[in-house]
């Protein structure tokens, strides 16, 4: 039998597809707006370009570091950081959230601990990194780890622990074993799980990357904040603060792309 | 007929810090070979317990569990769970081959074998499809390929058909039971619906409530040609048989 689209399926799609284009047609509107408000008051003085910068400033900022190669150095340096702590995070947590697992002892006696790291702010731990790590890229990418680490650790070991218990007596009755049930059972089923643990991973990454940046770097989008908010090179401020949310919207994307 | 399965005296009790509950008290009955035994009981009775003890995944407190194989080999129990529990993260062939993955002896003559089941229940050309590309019933048939490719001389079915809708059960149950019967299978179906129980089982065992005691074993002789599951429910005296259980049930109190 051959399937012909009805003119009504054909009128529905073409209704979804014009809502998508509105949004989209909205969101870029939004930005766009915002770009012009923010240049025109700049030039008519109705906010002083040189605190508040502006999008042509930006530009020229843009323009001048790339051909200097600053640019290129302090974007690539945070974005290695990033990408390092956040994938150490990511193995860690999901190495960890298997012990766990495997050993419901060790996870009772180590769930205040967990709990009490995941609740403490870990900007107070940065200075105490300095001093035992120094002032270099291990410094920012342990403070990368430290801010998302726990949580994960205590978010990917729920999520194993949900897993339908019917699905690993399936395993059992089949004469399988507690750690092929976790690797049959648990861990495929909890990919959705630890993917959404990845794009909050990737984001708080950041967090500790910049916080680290801030506090012992010579080199990095962090550095080149703190900075530039020092010698009044604001627009430096500003370029580094839009490389950033096109930095963070990259990695979030990369992430959900491999998630299809 | 040679006896294949022996309980006797078997207790369990479940224990929690909020106290115990015995679930099962001196159970004693033996399935014989190739035969077809279906246990009813009030729901919550223990009957799901008893599967687990005789399958080896919880070990009674009290009394013994026998399994006699013909061969001096170990005896394979194959154990179909209420849902299917195909996994969608693999395809309907890379499902049914788990316990032989599973055991690590997933050899040619299995695989093959395991074809053939497929090819033989009407699976063949969804080999390569995901579970949810599958009708209720054919994932039933699925699950029980899954368990028949580890070989088993046992089968235990803990209400297989309950998570599906009332037609689609019917015929799979039919289905299903000729499938058992035809690889000569001895199996242990669980299971609330009597009328289920009457027309596959040779045998039914009626528990009371909890702590489970048998309260008797009826078995089911129906004076029809070509018993399949389906013809069974037009026999004479399946209404008897119906109104018995019922009784017996009544009277254990649901």
């Amino acid at each position: 039998m051959e399937y012909k689209v009805s003119a009504e399926q054909i009128v529905f799609l073409d209704d979804i597809r014009r809502t998508k284009r509105h949004i989209r047609l909205a969101q870029v509107g939004i930005i766009l707006a915002f770009l012009v408000l923010w240049q025109i008051s700049a030039s008519l003085k109705l906010i002083d370009d040189f605190i508040f910068s502006s999008p042509v400033r930006i530009g020229k900022t843009i323009f001048s570091l790339t051909k200097s190669g600053d640019l290129l150095k302090h974007t690539s340096i945070t974005f290695l950081e990033t990408v390092v702590s956040f994938t150490l995070t990511t193995i860690i947590s999901i190495l960890v959230a298997m012990i766990l697992w495997m050993s419901k002892g060790a996870a009772k006696v180590l769930e205040p601990y967990l709990v009490v790291l995941n609740s403490l702010p870990k900007s107070a731990l940065a200075p105490l990194l300095i001093v035992w790590l120094g002032t270099g890229k291990t410094t920012i990418i342990v403070a990368g780890i430290s801010v998302a680490i726990f949580g994960s650790m205590i978010q990917l070991y729920t999520t194993f622990q949900r897993t339908d218990g019917e699905k690993e007596k399936l395993i059992y009755t089949l004469g399988g074993s507690k750690w092929q049930v976790l690797y049959k059972v648990v861990l495929p089923s909890g990919i959705p799980a630890i993917i959404s643990n990845m794009k909050v991973n990737v984001g708080l990454s950041l967090v500790g990357v910049i916080i680290g940046e801030f506090l012992a770097a010579r080199a990095g989008l962090g550095y080149l904040i703190i900075y530039g908010s020092q010698v009044y090179k604001l627009d430096w401020v500003m370029t580094s603060i839009l490389l950033l949310c096109m930095m963070a919207m990259l990695l979030y994307k990369t992430i959900g792309f491999f998630e299809k | 007929m040679s006896v294949m399965l022996s309980l006797q005296n078997v207790s369990f009790t479940y224990h929690s810090e909020e106290g115990e509950q015995p679930a099962l008290w001196d159970i004693s009955f033996q399935v014989e070979k190739g035969e077809f035994v279906a246990i009813i009981g009030p729901s919550g009775c223990g009957k799901s317990t008893l599967l687990s003890l005789i399958s080896g995944l919880n070990t009674p407190e009290k009394g013994n569990i026998t399994l006699y194989s013909s061969q001096n080999t170990q005896t394979n129990i194959g154990y179909m769970l209420q849902k299917d529990h195909l996994f969608e993260w693999r395809t309907i062939y890379r499902n049914v081959i788990l316990g032989p993955e599973i055991n690590k002896n997933l050899t040619k003559e299995k695989e093959a074998h395991i074809e053939q089941m497929l090819d033989t229940y009407g699976l063949a050309e969804f080999k390569y499809k995901k579970p949810s590309e599958l009708s209720g019933g054919m994932r039933q048939r699925a699950a029980l390929i899954r368990t028949l490719a580890m070989e088993p001389d046992l089968l235990l079915l803990d209400e297989p058909f309950s998570a599906l809708d009332y037609q689609t059960r019917i015929s799979v149950a039919d289905d299903i039971g000729m499938i058992i019967k035809r690889e000569r299978k001895t199996a242990i179906l669980v299971t609330h619906d009597l009328s289920e129980a009457i027309s596959l089982a040779d045998r039914v065992i009626v528990l009371t409530k909890r702590p489970a005691v048998v309260k008797t074993i009826i078995p089911i002789e129906l004076s029809i040609e070509n018993r399949t599951p389906f013809t069974s429910r037009n026999a004479p005296e399946f209404k008897d048989y119906f109104n018995l259980l019922w009784k017996e049930l009544g009277a254990g109190g649901v």
